[in-house]
């Protein structure tokens, strides 16, 4: 039996092994595959889904080859910082505001076309005009009525460190979304309150993977309530509602940094390969095609520029009381080293 | 040289930690969290490993020497978990309960992925005993139990042990699987730290640990190997041993066996299937692309390996010292690190030394090269040992040059090890997800990467035809490892 079975498995894995090692010699002497040297690189820490529909749009237009690279804010921002001038970035377009501002302290960003920021609100947008908000998200609570009542919610973001919140609450800490968030907690609080808030945390919450996972954790009454963003709730309702079938949505409002509203960002590196067409390519999703995509499509998040209105579904994006907040001054390093002091990293 | 590249892992995480400095180092390494990480890990390890030889030795004793009903299905379906990706087999139980997280489902997923890695070796070395030194025992008087635990454990122990060493490496290195399930390990610790600092020195202080835990690790194994040695004159003409008859057990063997294969296969790929019902056809679109780029990737890999680990097989074989040990004993080193550190180190190493090949496939290459050396190293060093150098003598002997010699009388007979050795590395590249991530020109997307996107983001009937395409490039490899186990008692 096993000297048939032997050979009716060997011969034909080893021809199979050695017409693949010869298609791979083959394959090594033509050269990599995939990368074309013209094509504009992005470094991509937003949705894929949605930076392929803008790549998309924006290469019909312009016969313009995109490729892109996806990864996390904080994960992308400091490869570019290692990478300093030997990078092959064109763009560089985040979720939140902190891993941008890593990058320009790193003076690392070109100056953003003027017409381009003229497309984008001032409070959108950092000062400093190397960069510039592409989108924006509103930080909400996710809660399941069957477990918690309306009532006992929390009135602020910073009583879920108190005790009786212990084991009551979820989060993605390790995700760059849920890191804005504590950015927002420190530049309204101060260092002392954050430090305070993020050991409440590690006591009190349960690590979920992402907002995504944290929603469907809510929603399967494993927590009774979630910190996550807001247009994952509404993108799941619009769909069959499975993760979030169970759940409701409850706004901070009261400039509480529960409330916070996250800039996106999109910048152009200084040592770009291609800057011309990665200006081009920003202009292209701060006008009005861009963020009609960003508007109208799957994504759910708020366009900032172009004067694109959100979905009729999301509350209006200046009805959210968010706290006032100048985007470049979130800062990333400083909340990653007290989430790693507090050991939620 | 070939050493000092497979020892670059190591060089960046000791640079690493000297360049943070004591202070600072210590203030990372000495906090709750790396207590808790330690403690997760080292519980996934006492609980796993044992487990894992348990079902793997188990097994293969049922297959050879039980008349276990269906022994013959068995004895493939017991391989056949190895074609499953641990984190496929994550998401296909986070899928059918979604509950599942922690430390008991890592234990589960993990254990029913790997346990063939102890099965394959021990179901190899009880086909090489030779029955009659059982039959001896039996006739002393020795019950059933009694000659298992005495005739047959004693000679599988460095079958055993490997197998141990191996899925405790496979333990401390898997990343996808547990960050499916939400069970924290340094492994996983690792990958987040990389995504919030990238490079950062948390993740260094982090590898620091775990390499320490690696070493432990090939130091308890090679404890335990010690210096005892079997030998036997000749390996004789074993005959077909005896069946042991299960008796009232026959019912509960089977049931359990059907147990086995149910959650280490049937669950797993249930869910596949079934979320392969629900995909789009949109999402097939990736798939010719990821497949054309995996293909490309592992096998490039494979090829390298091979070249690579030739020479050290080749010293390791023909020229035995303490040197050729040492190279070879750097190669495992090296090796039983995390993909996620040899990766970060030669992202380091790229940009500091030679940015042109920074984000080429070159680099990925070279990161498959160094973390699946030993995968061809074992079987070309084993076939290089059974071809006899008198051959090639008797070759040169009639005035062919040495060069020709080698290649014309060696080299075929070296084949079968080099498909052998280079299926493992391709196999295991195929199912590489975080160095690939990170190393990988921008804009690839291979099979696994496009799987573990989507699953991330709980899109599993987009993820589905992923895991599928994982599953079928991964069985012609597990076959031939298959065929490998079950062939060695016949030469």
């Amino acid at each position: 039996m096993s000297s048939r079975l032997r050979r009716a498995l060997f011969l034909p894995a080893a021809v199979a092994a050695s017409a693949l090692l010869l298609a791979g010699c083959a394959a090594g002497g033509s050269g990599e595959p995939a990368a074309d040297p013209d094509a504009l690189v992005v470094y991509n820490a937003q949705h894929e889904e949605l930076t392929q529909e803008w790549a998309d749009a924006f290469t019909e237009e312009t016969g313009i080859d995109v490729v892109l690279r996806n990864g996390d804010d904080s994960e992308l921002g400091n490869q570019l910082v290692q990478e300093g001038a030997a990078s092959k970035a064109d763009v560089f377009l985040t979720e939140n505001s902190p891993a941008m501002s890593l990058v320009e302290q790193a003076g690392l960003l070109a100056p953003v076309d003027e017409t381009t920021l003229a497309l984008v609100p001032e409070q959108y947008r950092p000062a400093s005009g190397e960069w510039t908000g592409i989108a924006a998200r509103s930080t909400v609570l996710v809660y399941n009525p069957d477990l918690i009542s309306e009532d006992d919610l929390p009135a602020s973001l910073m009583d879920l460190a108190k005790p009786e919140w212990k084991g009551r609450w979820g989060a993605a800490p390790a995700k760059a979304d849920f890191q804005a968030i504590v950015s927002a907690v420190l530049a309204t609080q101060g260092e002392e309150a954050t430090r305070d808030w993020l050991e409440g945390m590690a006591e009190n919450a349960t690590d979920y993977r992402n907002n995504i996972v944290t929603m469907k954790a809510v929603n399967a009454g494993e927590v009774p309530v979630g910190v996550i963003y807001h247009y994952y709730w509404y993108r799941d309702q619009d769909a069959a509602a499975e993760d979030s079938g169970n759940t409701k949505l409850h706004y901070f409002g009261n400039q509480d940094p529960g409330a916070f509203v996250s800039v996106s960002g999109g910048g152009v590196l200084e040592n770009a390969p291609h800057p011309d067409e990665a200006q081009q390519f920003l202009a292209f999703i701060a006008g009005e095609q861009g963020q009609k995509i960003l508007g109208e499509g799957y994504s759910f998040e708020y366009p900032v520029g172009s004067g694109v209105p959100a979905k009729a579904e999301l509350p209006p994006l200046d009805s959210l009381d968010a706290p006032v907040i100048d985007p470049s001054t979130l800062n990333g390093p400083e909340v990653i080293q007290l989430m790693t002091e507090a050991g939620l990293l | 040289m070939l050493a000092v590249g497979a020892l670059v892992p190591i060089g960046y995480v000791v640079q690493a930690a000297v360049a943070m400095g004591w202070a600072e180092l210590s203030a990372l390494v000495f906090r709750p969290k790396v207590g808790e990480l330690l403690v997760n890990t080292v519980l996934l390890v006492v609980i796993g490993v044992p487990a894992t030889v348990v079902l793997g030795v188990g097994g293969a004793w049922l297959v050879e020497r039980t008349a276990l009903p269906g022994r013959r299905t068995f004895a493939v379906a017991f391989a056949a978990p190895l074609a499953i990706p641990a984190f496929v087999a994550s998401y296909g139980w986070a899928s059918a309960i979604p509950s599942i997280s922690g430390l008991w489902g890592g234990v589960l997923v993990s254990v029913l992925a790997y346990f063939p890695l102890a099965y394959l070796p021990a179901l190899a070395a009880i086909r090489g005993l030779d029955p009659a030194l059982e039959e001896s025992a039996r006739a002393l008087g020795m019950g059933s139990w009694a000659v298992f635990a005495r005739v047959v454990l004693p000679q599988l122990r460095l079958a055993i042990l490997g197998g141990a060493l191996v899925v405790g490496l496979h333990l401390l290195a898997e990343y996808g699987a547990f960050a499916f399930l939400r069970f924290d390990t340094f492994t996983t610790a690792i990958v987040t730290a990389y995504q919030a600092t990238f490079a950062g020195p948390n993740a260094a202080a982090l590898g620091l640990v775990l390499a320490v835990l690696c070493l432990v690790l090939l130091g308890l194994e090679s404890l335990a190997r010690g210096r005892a040695r079997y030998a036997r004159i000749g390996s004789g003409t074993p005959h077909p041993p005896a069946r042991l008859e299960l008796g009232r057990l026959r019912v509960l063997t089977t049931v359990g066996a059907i147990a086995l294969v149910t959650a280490s296969i049937v669950v797993p790929l249930a869910s596949v299937v079934r979320w392969l019902f629900r995909a789009d056809a949109t999402d097939l679109g990736g798939l010719a692309p990821a497949t054309v780029q995996t293909l490309g990737l592992s096998i490039g890999g494979a090829v390298c390996a091979i070249l690579v680990a030739l020479p050290f097989a080749w010293l390791a074989v023909r020229y035995p010292s303490r040197i050729s040990r040492l190279l070879e004993g750097s190669a495992y080193l090296a090796s039983s690190l995390p993909a996620i550190i040899v990766a970060l180190a030669l992202v380091a190493t790229t940009l500091a030394l030679a940015p042109a090949l920074y984000q080429t496939a070159f680099t990925v290459i070279v990161a498959y090269v160094i973390i699946f050396l030993p995968r061809a190293l074992v079987p070309l060093r084993a076939g290089l040992a059974q071809v006899p150098e008198s051959l090639e003598e008797a070759a040169r002997s009639l005035s062919v040059p040495p060069w020709a010699a080698r290649l014309r009388v060696t080299a075929p007979l070296l084949m079968p090890s080099v498909a052998a050795g280079g299926a493992l590395v391709a196999l295991g590249a195929a199912n590489e997800l975080t160095a690939t991530l990170l190393l990988a020109p921008t804009g690839t997307r291979t099979v696994a990467t496009s799987f573990w996107t989507a699953a991330s983001s709980l899109d599993y009937p987009a993820a589905a035809p992923y895991a599928v395409l994982l599953v079928l490039l991964s069985v012609p490899a597990v076959a031939l490892m298959f065929a490998n186990a079950t062939g060695r008692s016949l030469r």
